[in-house]
């Protein structure tokens, strides 16, 4: 029986985040926030420069969300875990770097208008 | 909490966000379902669960572990500059109620995808929704080999409220899972009508 293959490679995304999530939010597990999954990010300013209290990850969140995007849409294309991108949006928000809108509660919509934009909307993709 | 965020006064306009969650059970296709619909393949997200978060019967087995990983899948399907519509696959492992809670909180509904050869497995779903007032359908997936019952069969099998549709898709199938969407949109906006003022999901 040959052996040299059944160790497990642990190579490029396999291996894990070189950078473990808590040490990007200096060893911050919990949130200040609990931000709904879908609340829009968007960014108030230009990324700004590398400083004490603004990582690599500060700065990729603000470049990313030059447009609106959800916080679940940010943790997915930086490859974090939701939790650490809430973390790091309270330093965001507390610098103004960011603004993050949390959704309507949809029971408090005033009229149908979003149901027909939907239905309407999902009928002509 | 509130704090910290304001409106978007001025600057950018920022898109009213929607969110449905599919849930069902493993393998039932509710990636393919999200991904046959969105605008891009669906992306992927994760929670990261200390110990306390999850049932405590479940550990057996993975004692030496601190904490565990969720993973969830989701797609998107903007309208336009100022709506967008989020679909959420649950978890597939039921007992991260932790993570559906935060799922379903400000979701408009459900879709319960449902495979007649283990139609049990999407018990949990249905029971979570009733429990939580969140309106849902039921989605039979039709899987080719699968035997067919009649949708009244399915129903009473579920012993679901009379008023919740029942439908056939192919989770493959774009027109197909635009009917799902539309289907549930519609027993939304009619279950909000009948109950004026409907308990927020999550609460």
């Amino acid at each position: 029986m040959a052996m040299p293959d059944s160790e497990p490679l642990w190579v490029d995304d396999a291996a894990g985040p070189v950078v473990r999530p808590y040490a990007m939010t200096r060893g911050r597990a919990a949130a200040q926030n609990r931000f709904n999954v879908i609340s829009q990010v968007v960014a108030a300013q230009p990324a700004p420069a590398l400083e004490v209290g603004i990582g690599p990850e500060h700065i990729a969140i603000v470049n990313l969300c030059q447009r609106p995007l959800a916080l679940a849409e940010v943790a997915a294309h930086l490859g974090l875990p939701l939790g650490t991108i809430r973390v790091l949006l309270d330093d965001l928000l507390a610098r103004r770097l960011v603004k993050v809108i949390e959704p309507k509660p949809h029971t408090t919509l005033p009229d149908d208008s979003v149901f027909e934009a939907l239905i309407n909307g999902i009928r002509a993709l | 909490m509130e704090s910290g965020h304001s409106e978007g006064e001025g600057g950018t306009a920022l898109p009213t966000a929607t969110k449905i969650l599919i849930a069902g059970g493993f393998g039932v296709g509710k990636t393919t379902l999200v991904g046959s619909v969105s605008e891009t393949a669906p992306l992927r997200t994760e929670e990261i669960l200390s110990e306390k978060g999850i049932g405590v019967d479940d550990l057996a087995g993975v004692e030496s572990k601190s904490t565990t990983t969720v993973a969830m899948d989701f797609g998107r399907i903007s309208f336009g500059e100022d709506l967008v519509l989020y679909l959420f696959g649950t978890p597939g492992q039921d007992r991260f109620w932790f993570v559906w809670d935060e799922l379903a909180h400000g979701a408009l509904g459900a879709v319960v995808l449902a495979d007649t050869r283990r139609l049990a497995d999407c018990f949990p779903s249905v029971d979570y929704f009733e429990r939580h007032h969140l309106p849902f359908i039921v989605a039979v997936n039709c899987f080719d080999e699968a035997r067919r019952y009649s949708l009244d069969e399915v129903k009473l099998a579920l012993s679901i409220d009379p008023d919740v549709p029942v439908m056939l898709c192919d989770a493959r199938q774009r027109e197909s899972s635009k009917d799902v969407l539309i289907t549930l949109i519609e027993h939304v906006r009619k279950s909000r009508s009948r109950a004026g003022d409907p308990q927020p999901a999550g609460s």
